[in-house]
């Protein structure tokens, strides 16, 4: 089922031209659910665990998704339902208890543990918030459970990492009143993390935190002083849950590329009224820096052909970065969801002709690929080899969120990944 | 409730789609949220195919619950169906939808569709993946084999059968296939149908002409081989021709079900017997090995690691809890006990309390092998992209043999360089880290773990530094043996000291 409705209509109205419509698809998606970004944060937040609460797929799926089996015992297991716990729910909340104390007694060094819901939790209506509360009062004060959904009826990929801050949002320290601070929402490498603090400390910007910390402890304060930029582009639910703690978003396009990375980090500084002249003392080296990184792969890059399946909703910042600063052409921009205010920084830059989908039917958008025939197609992991082997060139769009790709110094090798694809296609004589 | 890092096997729909995939003209329909299409990836990403599965997943959202879900289900159904223009459907439901029984057979009866329906019923909260594939692929037969075809007379003519079991993602099943074809040809066998790998639903309707049947994969197979030997009284192999005994064995019992005399095989037979008697392999002779895997493949490696390369079976085990029986009868056989499980957490400590030199395993005891720095060769799935190579390398029949020679010695550092290793252990380029020559030079990082130290009650033992000195003399390769074999003489002897005698009283008593 495809409907075509005018962008304006998705959009705040007014916000924006109205002259490509987005189209928007509801059949196949092939895609992710939100389970997978425990990929990432469990790596990130160093002492919490994820136990899924699910089924033999959920636990299939992450391991798959994970590829290969790096570590021995990572910060992530699934309490696989069966058929007997499906006989009785108060049998299952015991089974519950009885699966973290074990665990816990196992992982000593865990401080926060996270309920993750999955499709068969919700559908038989299993109450992990309730069970989050009732855990947390037995494991206090050495382990705090929180719980979220990472379910793929709820959620897309990235959008577990949402759901997962979101949780954390309501129990994050308040902040004291008093001078103001800077949260950066949304998991980054620590290197991209220690660069934005150098940054922004060179700016005069003190008191600038990230979320999620590093550790259980680290958490972030926030409050009515908290101003707070989002380093990714999925973070809706999250910068609600700030914005109820009083903290105000200061929006700006997304840390990409060098025009991205300076508009993100302009919006800070204009929020600290920091002077032109200090903002250009700053920011001018490490930008001639990054866009000097880009050079190398423009001759790859300008010209060619992009076509992005939706994914993790970084397509719209990536699409602009390598429009704007590679010069590439934009087949079609799709999105697993479309956030208008967030996005709309990006759109503004990024322009109005540009064809955007979002959802996905993912027979059809093949054959617009196939059409296209696109010099790129970022695709997932389960397209990228179909799409290769009828001759077009693709990338995972999964690297796009394990690799360190913000920031001014990660332009380069953000550039470089796309173009990698197009260099061994050139070298291949087979 | 069952905590779980790692699985062995996916959930019962991952094998439907192993069957799926290796067939040709036959679509899924898959009742399923968006997360379940990772599976793609499994066929996309580790064998590398190069098409999609042919499997459309109706991925509702939780929007959809209790209003339409099943209209989801039905237009994806007909959309499939007129975009695929498959010979036959089969319809079913993952974990999720499982739960919000909409009865996807039911449902497809409904839409009047010009193809045969399938349903499958394939209970996700008790059931695997292999199970699944197995319960699949039955349904197929049962639905589709054609009782008219079945020959009223046989005897007439060349002999033929079908190779039941190759699937899609399968640990070399395609190479597999492809030697035993050879092997029937070369006793005067002619191959009706292999399925499900290559086959299409019509060819299915033909499979009651052959003779008899082949099963490589019980696992997948042995269900819908039962179904035809009890519908139309066809017998079924049950020699797995994986090693060279088992693949003679295998030869006198597919010439006795077609009635043929055994041919000559003395063009056909594999290296393996001479490799193995040649005197550079002599250093085999009694490498302790560990065995995991399903069923099939893990019997089957037991037998040929201890008649074909004389090596020491310390333990056995599978995943497939369906197949226990004969997997304990094997254990028996060797004189170990048989660790059946899927916990992975369970493996590793087996392993670690064993201390194999060798392990033969699957691709989650690859990496308990890495870790532990003990040698590894895959012999089961579940498989990585490693596991598909590009090379022809089956693990069946008599060229199958000669590949798990190679596969399974490579790992091992070769016969002259342990001697020399031992000979000049003080030297110091043939110091403990610097490894063997073949394998990079680099010693993965042997862990010498003294596991009755961690058992709660036991005294920990002190070494003297003299006992302690002489023990670094040993190679590093056995020193965690040495170690381990001494503690527990000297703890059999009511001692919490070991000296230098008592080293080499050990010694005395266990040998090596
Ligand atoms: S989509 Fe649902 S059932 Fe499937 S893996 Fe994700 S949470 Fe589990």
């Amino acid at each position: 089922m495809t409907t075509l409705l005018p962008r304006a209509g998705a959009m705040r109205p007014g916000d924006l031209p109205a002259s490509v419509p987005v189209l928007r698809e509801r059949g196949q998606r092939e895609v992710f659910c939100g389970l997978t970004s425990i990929m990432w944060l469990h790596r990130k937040i160093q002492d919490a665990f994820f136990l899924i609460v699910g089924s033999r797929t959920c636990a299939h799926l992450m391991q798959s998704a994970a590829g290969v089996m790096i570590f021995a015992e990572p910060r992530f297991a699934t309490a696989i339902i069966e058929e007997r716990d499906l006989a009785g729910m108060a049998d299952m909340n015991e089974e519950l208890a009885r699966t973290v104390a074990r665990l816990l007694e196992r992982r000593p060094d865990i401080r926060l543990l996270f309920l993750v819901g999955s499709c068969p939790s919700e559908v038989i209506k299993l109450d992990l918030g309730r069970a989050a509360e009732r855990l947390s009062q037995v494991h206090a004060p050495h382990v705090r459970i929180l719980n979220f959904s990472g379910s793929g009826i709820e959620t897309t990929f990235t959008q577990g990492e949402d759901a997962c801050l979101a949780a954390l949002v309501p129990s994050l320290p308040e902040t004291l009143p008093g001078a103001p601070s800077l949260l950066i929402a949304g998991a980054l490498a620590d290197v991209v993390e220690d660069q934005f603090c150098r940054l922004l400390e060179q700016l005069g910007i003190a008191n600038v935190s990230f979320l999620p910390g590093r550790k259980a402890g680290e958490m972030p304060a926030v409050g009515p002083g908290t101003r707070f930029l989002l380093a990714q582009p999925w973070l809706k639910d999250t910068a609600r849950a700030l914005e109820d703690r009083g903290a105000v978003h200061l929006p700006a396009p997304f840390p990409l590329g060098a025009e991205g990375t300076t508009a993100w980090l302009k919006a800070a500084a204009d929020a600290w009224g920091v002077s032109a002249a200090r903002f250009a003392a700053v920011t001018d080296m490490p930008r001639a820096r990054a866009t000097r990184s880009l050079q190398r792969y423009l001759p790859l890059l300008s010209g060619k052909s992009l076509f992005c399946f939706p994914d993790s909703q970084i397509e719209i910042p990536l699409a602009r970065f390598l429009s704007r600063e590679a010069g590439m052409e934009i087949c079609e921009v799709g999105t697993p969801y479309l956030h208008a205010s967030h996005m709309k920084p990006e759109l503004d830059l990024l322009g109005a002709d540009v064809q955007l989908s979002e959802g996905q039917d993912v027979d059809r958008q093949m054959d617009r690929c196939r059409a296209a025939r696109p010099d790129v197609s970022v695709c997932g992991m389960g397209l990228a080899n179909p799409l290769e082997r009828e001759g077009l060139t693709t990338k995972w769009s999964i690297e796009l969120v394990f690799t360190p790709i913000q920031g001014y110094d990660q332009a380069g090798d953000l550039a470089e990944l796309i173009a990698r694809p197009l260099m061994r296609k050139g070298r291949l004589a087979v | 409730m069952q905590l779980t890092v790692w699985t062995y096997e996916g959930p019962p729909h991952i094998g439907a789609m192993r069957v799926a995939t290796a067939m040709t003209g036959l679509h899924y329909i898959l009742h399923a949220p968006q997360g379940d299409t990772y599976a793609d990836l499994l066929f996309t990403m580790i064998e590398r195919r190069g098409q999609r599965p042919p499997v459309t997943y109706t991925t509702f959202e939780a929007r959809d619950l209790g209003s339409d879900t099943a209209e989801i289900f039905k237009r994806a159904a007909v959309d499939a169906v007129e975009r695929f223009q498959p010979e036959a459907i089969i319809v079913g439901a993952s974990c999720t939808a499982e739960l919000i029984q909409d009865d996807p057979g039911g449902l497809a009866r409904t839409l009047g569709l010009d193809v045969p329906v399938i349903p499958l019923e394939l209970p996700s909260y008790s059931k695997k993946e292999n199970w699944g594939a197995s319960e699949t692929f039955y349904r197929l037969v049962r639905g589709l084999a054609q009782p008219s075809l079945r020959p009223k007379k046989n005897g007439a003519g060349r002999p033929v059968c079908n190779i039941l079991g190759p699937t899609a993602l399968g640990f070399r099943h395609r190479d597999d296939v492809r030697e035993i074809t050879g092997l029937l040809a070369h006793c005067g066998i002619a191959v009706n149908i292999v399925a499900p790998l290559g086959a299409s639903p019509s060819e299915l309707q033909f499979l009651p002409v052959a003779d008899f049947n082949v099963v490589l994969y019980p696992e997948i197979a042995e269900a819908a081989a039962r179904y035809l030997e009890k519908e139309f009284g066809q017998p079924y192999t049950r020699t797995i021709p994986i090693g060279v005994g088992a693949t003679e064995d295998f030869v006198a019992e597919v010439c006795a079900l077609a009635g043929v005399p055994a041919p000559d095989l003395s063009d056909y037979l594999s290296n393996l017997p001479w490799w193995s008697r040649s005197v550079d392999s002599n250093y085999l002779t009694g490498k302790r090995v560990f065995v995991f895997g399903d069923a099939t493949h893990a019997i089957a490696a037991a037998r040929v690691a201890a008649e074909e390369l004389a090596f020491t079976v310390v333990g056995i085990g599978t995943y497939s809890r369906e197949f226990a029986r004969p997997v304990r009868e094997a254990a028996a056989a060797h004189g170990v006990e048989a660790l059946i499980t899927d916990d992975y957490l369970e493996v590793e400590a087996a392993i670690t309390a064993l201390q194999p030199e060798l392990i033969l395993g699957t691709q989650m005891e690859r990496h308990i092998a890495k870790r532990l720095g003990i040698p590894c060769a895959v012999i089961s799935a579940p498989v990585h992209v490693q596991d598909f190579p590009a090379r022809y390398a089956p693990q069946m029949g008599f060229e199958g043999a000669n590949v798990l020679f190679d596969t399974w010695v490579h790992p091992l550092l070769m016969g002259l360089e342990e001697h020399l290793l031992g000979m000049f252990r003080d030297d110091f380029e043939f110091h403990d880290e610097a490894g063997a020559s073949h394998l990079g030079g680099h010693a993965a990082v042997p862990q010498e773990t003294a596991p009755a130290a961690l058992e709660v009650g036991v005294p920990t033992l002190v070494w003297t530094h003299d006992a302690e000195n002489e023990l670094k003399k040993i190679p590093f390769f056995v020193r965690g043996k040495a170690r381990r074999n001494t503690e527990a003489f000297a703890r059999d002897q009511m001692l919490d000291t070991v000296t230098l005698d008592i080293l080499y009283d050990a010694k005395a008593r266990y040998g090596r």
